[in-house]
């Protein structure tokens, strides 16, 4: 079956910790993961996606544990892992089950925060980069593509996308019940993504004075800086930056905290007490959760945030349940095509063997019917090819069918077999 | 009169259920029902203090009862004017809940008239007196804003949203209302201790004698003169006001009562 050639084998923030994450293969290796994958034994097909939360490698191959294992190797090369380390830190999807996955990872439901829509833009970036590496062929074309348009369709027919609106618009709920008016506060953007980006629109949209930038590289900070004609300064800054900010929202990939209560509780005396709302969408964190004991520090991450958005919970929940269910649906419709991608050739193969009896009969008795006139001679042909089509008909079906009794190559030999194809 | 008082507890006690009404439902025209009646409550207050005022021959303030329904008047009028200046959400029901309980207080109190001591028959009575009063209602008004910082407070450190998140304005607007009210209270607790010590002066020959109530309004002092001398100096604003204001209260309070009933001394004859 050809749904069983795909396979994703990846790992992603409810698996493995970010100690593992960190040392995985990326898309900025030297040596192309895509390229890599193309050059395995038993894969015809690869696309690579990475991002700060997730790493997958989709794969149309021979669907063996050998791919799966070279596969895990490539991954986990530079973490030192045995295979058996890897394989817990991993999951492998094949078949159905991959199809599943990708369509939720596409659609935002396998996201740290749910229906964030950044992932739909890394997965078109991963799989751009396939096409260039030659990576892709008919299969994962046709599947990476399914899948945007499934997300597509989660986004449009669900509120899926309105959570993460949500928590960004409760940060700033938050903001104004510490400040009353945001007008001339500042807010700080830690590393950057993009729910850290939609909850400085939001904040800037109230009246925020300012928006400083700061990022491990400089030229990052600069060019986010620019995008809110804010201002950028460099991660050492950070903790003399703190004096002149109100908020903080910090979300970068760092392993460690970015800010501890010792940093902070200084600063706190230089700002005369003046309230520091922090907000830490980071995962890990990057915030010391005893900063929130501090007097006048108000410390919020992301499943604080969520809970205060506690009251639409059960609407999310329905709107993440509709989005489930699109998502399996469309992923049951996308493996009856891949199935019937395998049938087809039997398909064309007996459509032409019988198409190929027709003609050969027709030819040898047409002419021994030339008394017949023209109209007559119509009707037979079109009988001969009802006669076919019917014939055609239930091994047709017979192949197509959803059995689950009878495993498909099964029948598709069966029917070569009986017609001798 | 008495009737008069009566009914207007009763009617402080109908505009206390009302604001809590409306905190509970946040309808507005409750919340202006409340207000009206609250109005009522105010303007019957000021007409059973005129009635005390004809019976008595003096100025109301000088017996506990006297003195507790005076500081509810004030606190009352102190509120409905703050209020027309700038509002602040959901601030009437403390408000007015602290003012029923001012009142129970006075009317637990004796009512009795007596006849004025010698020693308060002064011009400086009324404005001693009333001022200070006028002092404490502020200051009241101070505390109500502490508490209801540091209920908003709690709930938003804690991040567990119960009924106050929602109702309660900002923490910047909480503070900003402990800040105006101790603007106001302050001033007058000054000045309340000069015309006292003045008075004094005049009564038994000397500015201050350090009698109980000297003492514990001159500790009042110390620590609102601390907390407003601090904002500006050293940012003690936001939660340690709104604790510091509530100890201040506590110590005006003590200053009202305890003094009288535990302490004694020379202005025992108030309560």
């Amino acid at each position: 079956m050809l749904a069983d050639n795909l396979m994703i084998i990846g790992v992603n923030h409810k698996v493995a910790p970010v100690e593992i994450r960190e040392k995985l293969a990326h898309t900025g290796d030297c040596e192309n993961p895509v390229v890599t994958l193309k050059n395995m034994s038993g894969c015809n097909e690869g696309c690579f996606l990475g991002t700060c939360n997730r790493v997958e490698v989709i794969c149309a191959g021979d669907g063996s544990d050998e791919l799966a294992m070279a596969v895990r190797h490539m991954l986990f090369a530079r973490s030192n892992l045995s295979d058996t380390e890897a394989l817990r830190y991993s999951y492998t999807y094949r078949g159905q089950e991959a199809i599943l996955h990708l369509f939720q990872v596409a659609a935002s439901l396998d996201s740290m925060i749910i229906g964030e829509p950044q992932i739909l833009g890394q997965l078109k970036k991963a799989y751009r980069q396939a096409v260039e590496n030659n990576g892709v062929g008919t299969i994962l074309n046709k599947f990476i593509n399914k899948s945007f348009s499934v997300a597509k369709r989660v986004r449009t027919e669900t509120n899926i996308g309105s959570n993460a609106v949500s928590i960004s618009f409760a940060a700033v709920q938050l903001a104004k019940k510490i400040f009353g008016s945001l007008e001339y506060k500042r807010v700080m953007l830690v590393g950057a993504g993009e729910m850290a980006e939609l909850a400085a629109e939001h904040l800037l949209a109230q009246g925020i004075e300012e928006v400083v930038v700061a990022n491990r590289t400089l030229a990052n900070a600069v060019k986010l800086a620019r995008q809110f004609k804010g201002r950028a300064v460099s991660l050492e800054d950070l903790v003399d930056e703190l004096e002149n900010i109100d908020i903080l929202i910090s979300s970068t990939g760092a392993r460690g905290l970015v800010l501890r209560r010792e940093d902070v509780k200084p600063v706190m005396r230089q700002r005369m007490n003046s309230p520091l709302f922090l907000i830490d969408i980071a995962v890990p964190r990057d915030l010391d959760p005893e900063l929130n004991n501090l007097d006048n520090v108000y410390l919020y991450d992301i499943d604080n945030l969520t809970d205060v958005v506690e009251v639409n919970k059960s609407a999310r929940e329905k709107e993440a349940d509709r989005a489930g269910r699109i998502v399996q649906e469309e992923a049951v419709k996308f493996a009856a095509w891949l199935e019937s991608l395998a049938v087809t050739p039997t398909i064309i193969d007996l459509r032409d063997k019988i198409e190929t009896i027709r003609r050969a009969e027709l030819e040898r008795t047409m002419p021994r019917l030339s008394s017949l006139t023209r109209k007559q001679q119509q009707t037979i042909e079109m009988m001969m090819t009802s006669m076919a089509n019917k014939i055609l008909h239930h091994p047709t079906l017979f192949l197509k069918a959803d059995k689950r009794s009878c495993v498909q190559q099964e029948r598709i030999n069966l029917v070569r077999e009986m017609f001798d194809l | 009169m008495a009737l008069l008082f009566n009914l207007t507890f009763l009617v402080y006690i109908v505009a206390a259920v009302f604001y809590v009404v409306y905190f509970i439902n946040q309808k507005n025209d409750i919340r202006t029902m409340a207000h009206l009646i609250l109005v009522g409550g105010g303007l019957l207050h000021t007409a059973a203090l005129v009635a005390r005022y004809l019976t008595d021959g003096h100025t109301p303030i000088t017996n506990m009862h006297e003195a507790v329904s005076f500081f509810a008047w004030s606190m009352t009028w102190g509120f409905l004017i703050f209020r027309w200046r700038y509002k602040v959400k959901n601030f009437g029901t403390f408000v007015s809940i602290l003012v029923v309980l001012l009142m129970t207080v006075s009317a637990v109190s004796s009512q009795e008239v007596i006849p004025l001591p010698p020693a308060l028959r002064s011009n400086w009575l009324p404005i001693h007196a009333s001022i200070a009063l006028m002092a404490d209602a502020f200051l009241a008004m101070g505390f109500c804003g502490g508490v209801m910082y540091l209920l908003q407070e709690n709930e938003i450190k804690s991040r567990r949203f119960g009924i106050f998140y929602e109702r309660l304005p900002s923490l910047e607007a909480l503070d900003n209302l402990n800040h105006h009210c101790l603007t106001v209270g302050f001033p007058l607790l000054t000045l309340g201790i000069i015309t006292g010590s003045i008075w004094a002066k005049q009564a038994w020959g000397t500015y201050w004698q350090w009698d109980p109530k000297e003492t514990w309004s001159l500790i009042t002092w110390f620590i609102y003169a601390a907390l407003l001398h601090f904002r500006f100096t050293l940012g003690w604003r936001r939660r340690r006001a709104a604790i510091i204001s509530i100890i201040g209260f506590g110590a005006a309070l003590f200053t009202l009562w305890g003094v009288s009933y535990l302490l004694g001394g020379l202005h025992s004859y108030v309560g």
